[in-house]
């Protein structure tokens, strides 16, 4: 009888705050598909946090799929390699998904010849020969970065400061944003080569536990791990509620492990070092298959699209690649959203190029993207009640409309993790997030002068 | 004893008491100082705009009397006519400077930069410069929230509605900079306020390449250099794909606005020329 | 209008698509203010009910007075003194009006609820700021400014199921629950099931606990208020009722306790933001209920209660803060 034991499956969630807004995994069940490389990929200079990469090619280069075209700059930055094979035509600004023109690299796509050290095989390679600072020195060559959003170079991660150490590791493979699916359905295809990709991390930070971390909608995913990491010492599933933001780093921590990481430290400072599922896939394929990070599994999505799909995505395509492939952009689109729902960024046009942190794509309807005009606080504390980090929304969003930077500062407006709990919640309409992140851009600034 | 004697007789006691009290706590309290920082508070504005530079009147009053000079110390909204006054008041002499006036450098209309999409924030310039270059193709331009507004204190700046974009009133504004500190596109300059209050500035602060930046607005300035050539005084300089005009070394002759090809120079209070067409 | 002319005229632009651009997030609840307000009135119904049979006539004629007094004096100030935009639609200055009548007697002469919804709105609402701002609660200011300055009344209360309350003829007077617990005025002690039930004299909204209750159930279902002021509420009062030695029970069930405890102290503007402060807000406007009732000159003492704990919401607000996520025991 295939009977799903649910009772093994206790759902651990964060202890604070947290929303639940409509899943709308409208692209679940689609399998991933493989998008033609463009004709012209644009690739930006800046595809993680910290230093902008230092490109190494010129005008008139020939590049293969892998070759380096751009260096790390510095300790906070990653190397970016070509996602496709051609020339160089440019290197130029393009408006990319910060709202403003950043330099790219622009590359004249003809055929699609790999780079030869590339290991392109579908077998499986399970045996790890290499030892752990081997390993992260193939993640630093590769340019991994984290595959989560944020984009923190792996290599930073694994390596943690003086004084702490690692624990367990936390995979990350809970997806609670709505619309995304590429982490599930990459998780239901690549299984097997995620396990390596884990095991690799373990070693890498010299951790015997790891834990994965996956959300009560995806029960299928739930079911394939836990029959499958039977055979592997040190990792379990856990599964976890359907509660926003159950990815956030420091939540994730909370529900699995029970412990709350402190204001301003780093998940290391508990033991726990967390990477998503996708740059755990990404880690197998640089360390096992000698791959760089030049694709990656993007959700394109939306209520009114015709055909939402998870397509293996080149970095640098445009996203009116993707749009097309889904059917086109349909009619009613009123605002396209690069990342989920919550906490992803509205852009300006069509040509915004994927880059290694766009997990998807979302056609929003215009009746959903506008924003119903905000009334005055009703101090309903309904904000309060949903801030998963225990800050007060209102009070925060009043100081960053009225200048007080001091004053949010006092009460602790940086850590904030502009989740959008509150906004979302909040019956007056009013815009918190938005004075909240200004606060902190004003706060920070204060606070790194002081120093 | 009777009643109203009694309650009378009481409330006068405590009267009497909180008096002593509050009298010996004044005296022990007191703070010594120069009677002339509060002489000097007295004749200031009292606008506590932190335009010199102190926390409020009462800080640049104390800077005045601490100060064996006036030198550097300059009250923007009372200007030559009150530093005299402070001067004679301490017995030194009295600093004049050129009097300037806050300049906004962007004439990004509707009309000269149409708009790309749509802008659904919170209406606040550094929320929406926050986010992306804003909802025309000039992302160094006006994003017309006002939070210039918002910072002046003398009601010297508004939002012109057909323009979208800020206009100084001359009258009122007093150079105090608040509205400079405020404007996150940094997109007005404290300028020199000129013979008759004539001023001749580059109306345009965009740092992309001309082609880009003609597309995107029509009067953006081009960095063609024609304006250069045309000034005799060596007041024009191009960086960054923008031209400036240094006030300092500006005759006011106006070669440069005859000459820019895009109209991107402007001209305040000056005489109307026999000319075709006017700059806007 | 300018703004189509914008749209019209940067149509012809080089981009073809007019994408919305705004901060994350881009998804809302759909919850609203009018949602939340007329949830509260949705709640208040079957003490309405309950009312109506109880009181006849009086009941309708003074809650719709009421409710349109406070709905014009909003109107009219808005639009003549303010000058601002117009928000009688949100179901605020609805619920003041309802909530101001709940806790007046039913036989109150309506040129005495007029000026008491023009307290409400025109002093303890408006000159703070419009919604969001008041520092007091509006209905209850209203309520004690008719107390204090129409004593006789405000505490002549019409009998409970009077034969003749469906007419316009006037019904007589007779004495609350509280005041015989006070012993002001003659009468029995009431069963307890009477006090339940309502089958005794009050303000309008103020007799059924059970109508009551109901309500509060409706309330916490759709999540419009949290359990921590009217649970704390109760929990003090049976307390100190105890501990003062009156029977919890029935200071529990008589008066208007139950409708301060569940509607007038739960409302948003007034009541402190953090579950600390309103466990701390509500414990005191127990103990504060219990003292007035027992050792001050009312019989009623909730009112008065709420009003005082609303001055002390601000410092509440700052003194006590959520569990931070990560906090350590020590204060940084």
């Amino acid at each position: 009888m295939d009977f799903f034991p649910f009772k093994k499956y206790t759902s651990r969630s964060f202890r604070i705050g947290g929303i639940h807004p409509p899943e709308c995994k409208l692209s679940a069940g689609n399998p991933i598909v493989a998008l033609s490389p463009p004709e012209t990929a644009v690739i930006p200079i800046v595809q993680s946090l910290g230093i902008p990469s230092s490109p190494v090619v010129k005008k008139g280069d020939r590049v293969k799929v892998g070759t380096l075209i751009a260096r790390s700059n510095g300790f906070v930055s990653a190397n970016i390699h070509s996602s496709v094979s051609g020339i160089v035509r440019k290197i130029d600004e393009i408006t990319d998904q910060s709202g403003y023109l950043r330099t790219a690299i622009f590359i004249d796509v003809e055929g699609d010849e790999w780079s030869e050290e590339i290991d392109r095989s579908e077998e499986l390679v399970k045996e790890i020969k290499l030892s752990p600072r081997e390993i992260i020195g193939v993640i630093e060559k590769n340019g991994i970065v984290g595959l989560g959003g944020a984009t923190f170079p792996t290599h930073i991660k694994l390596t943690p400061p003086a004084g702490m150490t690692a624990e367990v590791l936390v995979i990350n493979a809970v997806e609670c944003e709505p619309y995304l699916t590429s982490d599930h359905r990459l998780m239901l295809e690549k299984s097997d080569e995620i396990l390596v990709g884990i095991e690799l991390l373990m070693k890498a930070a010299q951790v015997k536990k790891a834990v994965i971390g996956i959300e009560d909608n995806k029960a299928d995913a739930i079911r394939l791990f836990s029959e499958k990491v039977r055979h592997y010492t040190g990792i379990e599933v856990v599964a976890l509620k359907v509660q926003y933001p159950q990815g956030s780093e420091k939540h994730l921590i909370d529900a699995i492990l029970h412990r709350q990481v402190g204001s301003g430290q780093l998940p290391v400072s508990v033991g726990a070092v967390v990477q998503n599922v996708g740059t755990a896939f990404a880690v197998y394929e640089a360390v096992q298959k000698n791959k760089p990070l030049v694709e990656r599994v993007v959700t394109i999505s939306g209520k009114s699209v015709h055909r939402p799909s998870n397509l293996l995505v080149r970095v640098g395509t445009p996203i009116r690649q993707l749009i097309d492939a889904a059917g086109g952009l349909p009619e009613d689109t009123g605002k396209i959203i690069v990342g989920g729902p919550m906490m992803g960024k509205a852009v300006v046009n069509m040509e915004i190029p994927v880059v290694k942190g766009c997990s998807g794509v979302l056609l929003m309807p215009s009746l959903e993207s506008q924003r119903t005009k905000m009334k005055p606080c009703i101090r309903c504390s309904r904000c309060v009640q949903v801030c998963p980090m225990g800050l007060e929304p209102y009070l925060l969003g009043a100081a960053g409309e009225l200048s007080l930077w001091d004053r949010a500062e006092h009460e602790r407006v940086m850590d904030c993790i502009e989740c959008g709990c509150c906004s979302f919640t909040c019956p007056a309409n009013r815009p918190l997030v938005d004075f909240i992140r200004l606060c902190k851009a004003k706060a920070g600034a204060i606070i790194r002068a002081r120093k | 004893m009777n009643i109203i004697l009694l309650s009378t007789l009481l409330l006068a006691a405590i009267g009497g008491i909180s008096a002593v009290i509050l009298n010996v706590v004044a005296r022990r309290f007191q703070v010594d100082e120069d009677d002339r920082v509060r002489l000097i508070e007295e004749i200031l504005p009292a606008a506590n705009c932190g335009g010199c530079g102190y926390p409020g009147c009462r800080g640049f009053a104390e800077a005045c009397v601490k100060a064996s000079t006036l030198a550097g110390l300059r009250c923007p909204v009372g200007g030559d006519e009150l530093m005299a006054k402070v001067g004679a008041m301490l017995g030194v002499a009295a600093p004049t400077s050129v009097q300037m006036i806050a300049v906004v450098r962007c004439n990004g209309t509707c009309d000269h930069r149409p708009k790309i999409n749509r802008y659904d924030g919170a209406q606040s310039c550094a929320v929406e410069s926050m986010l992306y270059g804003g909802d025309t193709g000039c992302s160094y331009g006006c994003l017309s929230h006002g939070d210039c507004v918002k910072a002046c204190r003398f009601d010297a700046i508004y939002i012109n509605r057909e323009t979208l974009l800020p206009e100084v009133i001359e009258d009122k504004c007093t150079a105090c900079g608040a509205c400079v500190k405020a404007c996150p596109k940094t997109i007005i300059e404290m300028r020199k306020k000129g013979p008759g209050s004539r001023r001749i500035f580059v109306n345009c602060v965009n740092k992309d390449k001309g082609a880009v930046s003609r597309k995107a607005c029509s009067v953006s300035c081009i960095a063609c250099g024609k304006c250069q050539q045309a000034c005799n005084y060596n007041a024009i300089t191009l960086s960054d794909n923008l031209a400036y005009i240094d006030y300092n070394m500006c005759s006011l002759c106006r070669a440069c606005v005859e000459v820019c090809p895009t109209s991107a120079i402007a001209e305040l209070n000056f005489p109307a020329k026999k000319r075709q067409e006017s700059v806007d | 209008m300018p703004e189509n002319n914008i749209q019209k005229r940067s149509m012809s632009g080089f981009m073809n698509h007019h994408f919305i651009v705004s901060p994350s997030p881009h998804l809302h609840s759909g919850d609203s203010v009018s949602k939340n307000m007329y949830g509260v009135l949705i709640a208040l119904v079957p003490a309405f009910l309950v009312a109506i049979y109880t009181f006849g006539l009086g009941a309708l004629v003074v809650t719709g007075t009421s409710v349109a007094a406070c709905l014009v004096f909003e109107y009219l100030i808005q639009r003549y003194l303010i000058k601002g935009e117009n928000s009688i639609t949100d179901g605020s200055a609805l619920l003041t009006g309802v909530l101001l009548a709940f806790n007046l007697p039913s036989n109150l002469p309506l040129w005495i609820v007029i000026p008491g919804a023009l307290f409400a709105i025109g002093v303890a609402k408006m000159p703070f700021g419009g919604l969001g701002n008041n520092l007091f609660n509006p209905a209850l200011a209203g309520r004690v400014f008719l107390l204090i300055s129409f004593p006789a009344q405000m505490t002549t209360w019409p009998v409970a199921h009077a034969a003749n309350r469906f007419s316009t003829v006037d019904v007589e007077t007779g004495a609350t629950h509280l005041a015989v617990l006070k012993g002001y005025l003659p009468g029995d002690s009431l069963h307890l099931i009477d006090l339940f039930y309502g089958k005794m004299g009050g303000s309008l909204g103020e007799i059924s606990a059970l109508a009551l209750l109901i309500g509060l159930a409706y309330l916490l279902m759709r999540k419009i208020i949290t359990w921590h002021i009217p649970v704390s509420i109760f929990a003090s009062v049976v307390l100190f009722a105890f501990l003062m030695g009156a029977d919890p029970v029935q200071h529990l069930f008589s008066g208007g306790l139950m409708l301060g405890a569940i509607f007038m102290a739960t409302d948003y503007v007034t009541s402190p933001m953090t579950p600390k402060g309103m466990l701390i807000y509500g414990a005191s406007i127990g103990l504060l209920t219990m003292l007035i009732r027992l050792y001050g000159a009312y019989p009623e003492g909730v009112s008065f209660a709420i009003l005082l704990m609303n001055g002390v919401t601000p410092i509440l607000n700052t003194y006590c803060k959520p569990k931070r996520f990560g906090e350590v025991v020590k204060h940084g």
